[in-house]
């Protein structure tokens, strides 16, 4: 018997219309995230893993259309009122970015501009507020916790506001953290400190969090599972062990494949091509121009949503590895 | 001696109102024609101070250097067009190294315009030829940068790099900003220029991997200073400063929660301004002593090529 | 682009010059106006229904009629055709203040800017003295110094407002000179003067563009209103500055003498001030316009 997912995504679309033309962001999304459990989103630059992040909290700019279904805690976000959406940010769910500097005020110090959001998500007074940031920022290591809520964003290094970021979003006790490359701004051995701690407190508080990123390096170190983007739409989802040593999808093959690793080999792999362009509707498979497998009909049809025996999905005509029988209609249709 | 540049004591110190910034304390290294040497370390250690030190774009407060016979006396007065006939850079952020109102044929036969004094439709040919060889076609000739995506705006800047034939490019972190399959195209571009154009390359770099699949040769620095060097396979497969191997356990790498007892590297680096005697890596270091507090290690040269500044040095292999 | 002309891409531009007018319509309109004064500018000897200064005392003050569309003034003169021929004039006030004021203000302000340190800070106390003054006390100054006369008046109003410029450049040039393009040209060994030139200054006259604009309409004001005090065009010069000085004694029983040339100075100015307001949004690079 299991619980229902934490979060379960199904076709989820965001369309922005222009006078001229039609830009699909994302379309057909769909995967499910577990509590307690780290999902990663990868995909490169225009592959639609930080608008799926933002629909997830109703933050899509007013332009954009969103359509499909989002169910976070039981709760309907797509299409949610004013009030549905504020109580889900930050008390279901947090973001956080990759420029934490950006996301505080420079003129006002850590406790005058953060004790309110935890006094407003957890209904406590200010002192109780000042409190839970202080245990918070102990949960996240930061040094010196008692003295951070006097002191100004400056005075902090980056990763340092990283866990005060990180800190002030689960001391309003969400159930989901989403991470929108919060390291790749941060040096290594910095970035380091951060996946540990935010891996320990996925397993210590049974949070769901899913960490955006290109990194695939860091989807092994710290993902359970995997979601891959390409061009708007989940082309594979998996379980991280079983992507990195067999990926279903040609393109997850070929990204594994251009990532230089030590000990790799002299020429790393490229895609020829480009990613297409957003705003030209397409028929088939949105890879196949790039995809050294394809055959005729992908560019006809579009890819069946697949499933293999050790539970990945993959959206592909003929997948790497085996999955096959059994088309599941879990989603991702086009 | 085939080294083509060579810094010795090279000393940037910058004046603050809090104090005396060393982003650079008398580093000392070369180059040999022909090799790719990396320069790794976070932010702070110094490495695009000392890239920009090299094409003068900040001028140091001591040190000398090198290149190519021209001895340090005469080669830290040789003129902005000479120096750029023999060293050539490329920048981080291909967003910003190419200006927006030039086309981009046009930024590549400037410089061979003005620079090379090539006659215009010589200059122009010319200028064609090198963005074919990073895999331009003539439709992209008279496209603006901002036409072109990142990737291909850095293959424009390393084209224009070469342009006037340098012995030396100097590259600071020139796949930082690109997406995994671009930046394997940029890679391997950067592979085939250096044995076409026989050249030597400076490569500042934070991601080890990168280092290792292009460089010879590693040099890693801390806070202004070297701390290892050496030959990268044996550097990164038996490194002997402890901030050279945080550096490499740091690496993500699948599975890497299961690995334990290996000690995280604590805090951050200690601020630039006013160091404190002794080791600047002391603070942080796990096998740190009264020596290392007090006394700075120096950079010492092994039989092997391989030099190391530490009083404790480890030596024990490193299984990624 | 070398490629030769594609037939199919005129009805994609039409539809895009639909698009940019629904954009921008109050740029355009401030445009359409502008084209229209220059229009009538090129255009005055030719449909002038009078010589702008025939003087013709049986005609003198008559309400706006069929014979003299907007009357005559206090000599009989009529008063369109010596609006007609302000039109060349009001240009010629505008584009002359703009040229000189840029000419001066915009080297000041790539030297300023680039080469910062001392430099800088000379320049800009020089600038400094000129922007101490209020608006209109150091042209009329100035004037008084050189003699009452429109030429005198524009160099006035020149030298009045170079320093706008120089300051507007120099922040611009500020803020591009750390840019990396600009590094590696450095590194490219390019000259200075070159890298002034071709790469510092064509990325940073946009907000010189329209301030430019701007004052295209405020020379023209300005200009009028120093010849409403008598220090600026003279008679026989036909300005609506003037025109409106001279109808002074004359309009409050005869509304139409200052009425229609100060229409004037209000509808071109307004349309400069339009067109400005339009280019600043057209040419921050923040604003996204999607297609």
């Amino acid at each position: 018997m299991t619980d229902a997912p934490l979060m379960t995504i199904r076709d989820l679309g965001v369309t922005f219309a222009s006078r001229s033309r039609q830009f699909v962001a994302i379309s057909g999304v769909s995967f499910d995230l577990e509590a307690g459990t780290v999902l990663g989103l990868v995909g490169e630059s225009g592959s639609g893993k930080s608008m799926t992040a933002l629909a997830i909290l109703g933050l899509v700019p007013p332009q954009g259309a969103v359509t499909g279904s989002i169910r976070l805690d039981g709760i309907e976000v797509v299409g949610a009122d004013k009030s549905t959406l504020r109580s889900v940010r930050g008390g279901v769910a947090a973001m956080i970015f990759q420029n934490p500097g950006a996301a505080l005020n420079p003129y006002f110090t850590i406790g005058g501009q953060l004790t309110e959001i935890v006094m407003r998500h957890r209904r406590v007074g200010r002192a109780a507020a000042r409190a839970i940031l202080v245990g918070a920022f102990g949960d996240t290591r930061l040094a010196d916790p008692e003295l951070a809520l006097e002191r100004y964003p400056h005075q902090f290094s980056g990763g340092q506001l990283q866990r005060i970021v990180i800190a002030t979003a689960l001391a309003c006790n969400p159930k989901l953290l989403i991470a929108d490359e919060p390291t790749t701004a941060l040096d290594v051995t910095v970035q380091a400190q951060i996946v540990d701690t935010l891996r320990e407190l996925a397993r210590s508080r049974g949070l769901g969090i899913l960490f955006i990123t290109h990194d695939l390096g860091l989807v092994g170190a710290l993902c359970d599972r995997v979601a891959v983007m390409y061009a708007g739409r989940i082309v594979e989802t998996g379980r991280v062990q079983d992507f990195l040593e067999g990926p279903q999808h040609p393109y997850s093959e070929r990204l594994l494949a251009a990532v230089p690793r030590f000990g790799g080999p002299g020429r790393l792999a490229t895609i020829p091509g480009q990613v297409p362009d957003a705003s030209v509707a397409r028929k088939g498979c949105a890879f196949q121009p790039r995809c050294q497998y394809a055959m005729p009909v992908c560019a006809t049809q579009s890819p069946p949503v697949l499933r293999s025996a050790n539970g990945a999905v993959v959206a592909c005509h003929f997948p790497r590895n085996g999955a096959s029988a059994g088309a599941d209609r879990t989603g991702g249709t086009s | 001696m085939t080294a083509l540049l060579t810094v010795e004591g090279l000393t940037k110190v910058y004046a603050t109102p809090r104090g005396d910034l060393t982003a650079l304390d008398d580093v000392s290294f070369s180059v040999d024609r022909g090799e790719a040497v990396a320069i790794v370390g976070e932010s702070g250690c110094g490495k695009s101070t000392l890239a920009l030190s090299i094409v003068r774009l900040v001028a140091a407060t001591r040190g000398r250097i090198s290149f190519d016979g021209l001895p340090a006396s005469q080669f830290q007065h040789v003129s902005p067009r000479r120096l750029a006939l023999l060293v050539g850079m490329v920048f981080q952020n291909p967003y910003a190294s190419l200006n927006p109102r030039m086309r981009v044929l046009d930024s590549i036969s400037e410089p061979l315009r003005i620079i090379a004094r090539r006659p215009r439709n010589v200059a122009r040919e010319q200028a064609a030829a090198l963005l074919g060889s990073v895999g331009f076609g003539p439709e992209t000739f008279h496209r603006f940068p901002h036409e072109l995506s990142g990737g291909q705006r850095q293959r424009v800047a390393i084209a224009r790099a070469l342009a006037l034939n340098p012995g030396l490019l100097v590259l600071d972190e020139p796949t930082a900003a690109l997406d995994v399959s671009v930046q394997a195209q940029v890679l391997n571009l950067l592979a085939d220029m250096r044995a076409t154009h026989n050249l030597s390359y400076l490569l500042i770099s934070h991601n080890l991997a990168t280092v290792e699949h292009v460089a010879d040769r590693v040099i890693v620095m801390y806070l202004g200073t070297i701390v290892e060097s050496g030959p990268v396979e044996q550097v990164f497969a038996r490194p002997r400063h402890p901030y050279t191997r945080a550096l490499l356990e740091a690496v993500p790498r699948p599975r890497m929660g299961a690995q334990h007892g290996l000690a995280r590297l604590p805090g951050e680096p200690t601020s630039a301004i006013d160091r404190p005697p002794g080791c600047p890596f002391a603070p942080r270091c796990a096998y740190r002593t009264g020596t290392c507090d007090s006394v700075p290690p120096v950079l010492t040269a092994g039989a092997d090529g391989r030099q190391l500044a530490c009083h404790h040095p480890l030596n024990k292999a490193f299984e990624p | 682009m070398s490629a030769p002309g594609v037939p199919a891409a005129a009805p994609r531009r039409l539809a895009a010059l639909g698009h940019f007018v629904a954009d921008q319509p109050l740029f355009v309109l401030g445009a359409a106006l502008l084209a229209v004064v220059a229009i009538l500018a090129m255009l005055a000897p030719a449909i002038a229904p009078y010589a702008p200064n025939a003087i013709d005392f049986g005609e003198k003050l008559k309400q706006p009629g069929w014979d003299h569309l907007m009357g005559t003034d206090s000599l009989g003169r009529d008063i369109f055709s010596r609006v007609l021929f302000g039109t060349q004039t009001s240009l010629m006030i505008g584009v002359s203040v703009l040229v000189v004021s840029m000419a001066i203000g915009v080297p000041i302000g790539l030297a300023a800017g680039y080469f910062g340190g001392r430099v800088d800070s000379i320049l800009m106390r020089v600038a400094d003295v000129f922007l101490a003054f209020p608006p209109l006390l150091l042209p009329i100054t100035i004037t008084a110094m050189l003699g009452a006369g429109l030429f005198n008046a524009m160099m006035a109003l020149a030298i009045s407002w170079f320093p706008w410029y120089a300051r507007i450049v120099r922040a611009s040039v500020i803020s591009i000179k750390s840019e990396a393009y600009i590094s590696a040209a450095r590194t490219l060994g390019l000259p200075t003067l070159r890298i002034i030139l071709r790469h510092v200054l064509p990325n940073s006259y946009g907000p010189a563009i329209v301030q430019g604009s701007m004052d295209f309409g405020y020379a023209i004001l300005a200009t009028a209103s120093l010849s409403f005090i008598g220090i600026g065009a003279r008679p026989p010069a036909i300005e609506w500055g003037l025109m409106v000085a001279e109808a002074r004694s004359t309009f409050l029983a005869n509304w139409w003498t200052a009425a229609s040339p100060g229409a004037a100075i209000f509808l071109t100015v307004l349309a400069a001030n339009l067109v400005g307001d339009g280019l600043r949004d057209i040419l921050d690079p923040r604003s996204v316009r999607r297609d």
